[in-house]
């Protein structure tokens, strides 16, 4: 998953070196030659992802552009007759092509808050990243350190990956219980009146963060002390010798020998928690109203809670994607400008 | 890693943190005592922070109902096994267990399967199409629930497939197959070259080296990748939800949401039915934790 930074292994293959511009017609032939192995091997995965996923995603796009519900389905509608037979005739509220509708109703807010969900999107992801980032990497600095009972510290840290997300979710439900969750009975202690945490989008996607940073911060953690092993110790060494300070060796070594890591992670961390479901399907639920729903949560209970509206669905994944995508794409172009290139 | 032949796989994958301590020998170890008080007390802090919900639904689970639903602050009082015991006789909670390892078990097995000489061919041959696939495996990370989950929904349809189990093991694939095949190929690169060489002189096609000499090799990986694989598929909700129509077919992620509807929530028996989930996972995962670390940063660290 993180290895995205790999390079490609130069040294290992024979292979592929070669592209002698030989007579037109052996290209193909030599290429089948020497990688037919490589492709028997992949063949099994690009089959599967096409059938799963490949073909899925082109049938979503042309849904997006449909009406298609549960309930115009049927291209036909056929009534039994007294004496059994069979009589079809042609549905006239079949499914058709609506062309642009869809996305007009989504992004002009007739269908569903696109906006509100998308702004609340954007906070939850900024939200979440930040905080798995800046603590996974604090307690990885510490972490990578000599000290007495490293190793327990680090199973306790990592404990929160174990937990299913959904168990956790449900943890952290409990404990903001209105009534008589832990936190109001804190405060109820210390002599504050307790919150409804989930009457104001502000405190309940409060708790929707705080849970996902609890559970997201070990990967990060993980991923990055990893990281930290493979710098160079000679490096700390010499600028051990130039005295440099402690934060001098975290800023100027640290953080860059980090780098390639980081730029992964947070690629992947922003697109998961973008994409997060469970979290606040099942600790907002989307409360107060609706108002707390981000795009994967509220257009999946726009789709398909009644009658299951498959033609919206698609389109609020059409644009789901098209944001991540954007997205990756000027991340991917700002690390080429400084240099980085996967 | 490929470089790096020198370095076999115990040293890549196991030792990796004790030589880490070996060699930070800078005088970052002679710390003040007041600096170390503050990163052990850091340290306490964070742990407790996060081992505590996990405690606190713990010791809920063995409270009786009038006790979680008071605002009186108690660790544990009259401590009981009634929970347990209406959670594992009183509702459909075994049967869902069941659903959720065949399912997530299932998952796990095919797409090691599938994905396991994907990786070894990314990790190893320089082929065309090779970066466009690694994009696809990236991409594929970014397609939203809400996108495939209706095409894959009518396929089933038109199958017949929906509320079976099979469904919801062909939906996980397309989050387990990019997935597997991308954590196998940082283990595969962790496996030093010069191995693949030695069994090519041999006389051994690259088949039989990927049998015969990675894959025993790639063990501790796959182990990690399959039980990550697993933990996908354990806690995966949406697909569950809009597949899995009758109670008896739930799996634990669906399912134990009946205990806490909107209205009337039945926390003491959610919390017990949470450590049941969790205890399991938990246990399997310390013990595969010291692979994870080092797994997941095989590939990624090389920049």
């Amino acid at each position: 998953m993180s290895t995205v930074t790999a390079t490609p292994p130069t040294t290992t293959s024979p292979a592929s070196r070669s592209h002698r511009p030989a007579k037109r017609p052996s290209w193909l032939r030599r290429s089948w030659d020497r990688h037919w192995y490589a492709w028997a091997m992949v063949a099994p995965v690009v089959v599967v992802l096409s059938v799963l996923i490949i073909y899925p995603l082109v049938r979503g796009v042309f849904l997006s552009f449909t009406n298609l519900t549960e309930a115009n389905q049927l291209a036909e509608i056929c009534t039994k007759s007294i004496t059994g037979s069979e009589s079809c005739k042609a549905n006239p509220e079949a499914w058709h092509m609506v062309g642009f509708d869809n996305y007009v109703d989504v992004l002009s807010g007739k269908v569903g808050q696109f906006w509100q969900w998308l702004g609340v999107t954007l906070i939850w992801t900024i939200g979440c990243v930040v905080f798995h980032y800046t603590i996974g990497l604090g307690l990885a600095v510490m972490l990578n350190r000599p000290m007495w009972g490293r190793g327990v510290y680090r199973v306790l840290l990592i404990l929160p990956w174990a937990v299913p997300a959904f168990v956790s979710a449900f943890a952290w439900k409990f404990m903001f219980n209105e009534k008589f969750g832990l936190f109001n009975a804190l405060l109820t202690k210390v002599g504050l009146d307790p919150v409804e945490w989930f009457s104001d989008w502000k405190t309940s996607l409060l708790t929707a963060i705080l849970t996902n940073i609890w559970l997201g911060v070990p990967f990060m953690m993980v991923a990055l002390l990893g990281g930290m092993q493979t710098i160079p110790t000679e490096q700390y060494e010499a600028a051990e010798i130039d005295g440099a300070s402690p934060w001098q060796r975290f800023v100027s070594i640290t953080l860059p020998g980090l780098r390639s890591v980081s730029m992964t992670v947070i690629l992947l961390g922003t697109i998961w928690t973008f994409n997060m479901f469970p979290v606040i399907f099942l600790v907002t639920q989307g409360q107060p109203a609706g108002q707390t729903e981000i795009l994967v949560t509220g257009s999946f209970r726009a789709a398909f809670e009644g009658i299951r509206n498959y033609s919206l669905a698609s389109t609020y994944g059409v644009l789901i994607l098209s944001i991540l995508l954007v997205f990756s794409v000027f991340y991917r172009r700002m690390l080429r400008k400084q240099g980085e290139v996967w | 890693m490929s470089e790096t032949g020198t370095s076999t796989l115990r040293e890549a994958t196991i030792h990796r943190m004790p030589s880490a301590a070996v060699r930070n020998n800078r005088p970052r170890s002679k710390r003040k005592p007041l600096a170390s008080l503050g990163l052990h007390g850091t340290l306490v802090l964070a742990s407790l922070i996060a081992i505590f919900p996990i405690v606190w639904v713990l010791a809920a689970s063995f409270k009786p109902k009038e006790w979680i639903q008071s605002t009186e602050l108690t660790l544990v009082k009259e401590p009981t096994l009634a929970n347990y015991d209406y959670v594992l006789t009183q509702t459909n909670f075994p049967s869902w267990v069941f659903n959720s390892v065949l399912v997530a078990a299932c998952t796990m097995f095919f797409g090691i399967l599938m994905s396991a000489t994907a990786g070894y061919a990314l990790s190893r041959f320089n082929f065309p199409g090779r970066r466009q696939l690694m994009l696809v495996f990236l991409v594929t990370q970014m397609f939203p629930v809400a996108i495939l989950i209706v095409p894959i929904y009518q396929i089933m349809a038109t199958f017949g497939l929906i509320n079976t189990h099979a469904s919801l093991i062909i939906a996980y694939l397309t989050i387990a197959v990019p997935f597997c095949a991308w954590m196998l190929k940082g283990y595969f690169d962790s496996i030093p070259t010069s191995l693949d060489e030695a069994a090519s002189i041999d006389g051994c096609g690259p088949f039989m080296t990927f049998w015969k000499v990675i894959m025993p090799l790639a063990r501790p990986g796959i182990a990690v990748t399959a039980f990550y694989t697993f933990l996908t598929a354990w806690g995966e909700l949406a697909y569950a939800s809009a597949f899995i129509q009758t109670d008896d077919r739930f799996t634990l992620s669906y399912g134990m949401r009946q205990f806490v509807p909107q209205f009337n929530p039945q926390w003491e028996y959610l919390t017990a039915a949470a450590v049941l989930v969790t205890v399991p996972a938990a246990v399997v995962f310390l013990y595969v934790q010291r692979h994870l670390v080092s797994g997941l940063t095989a590939g990624g660290t090389k920049g």
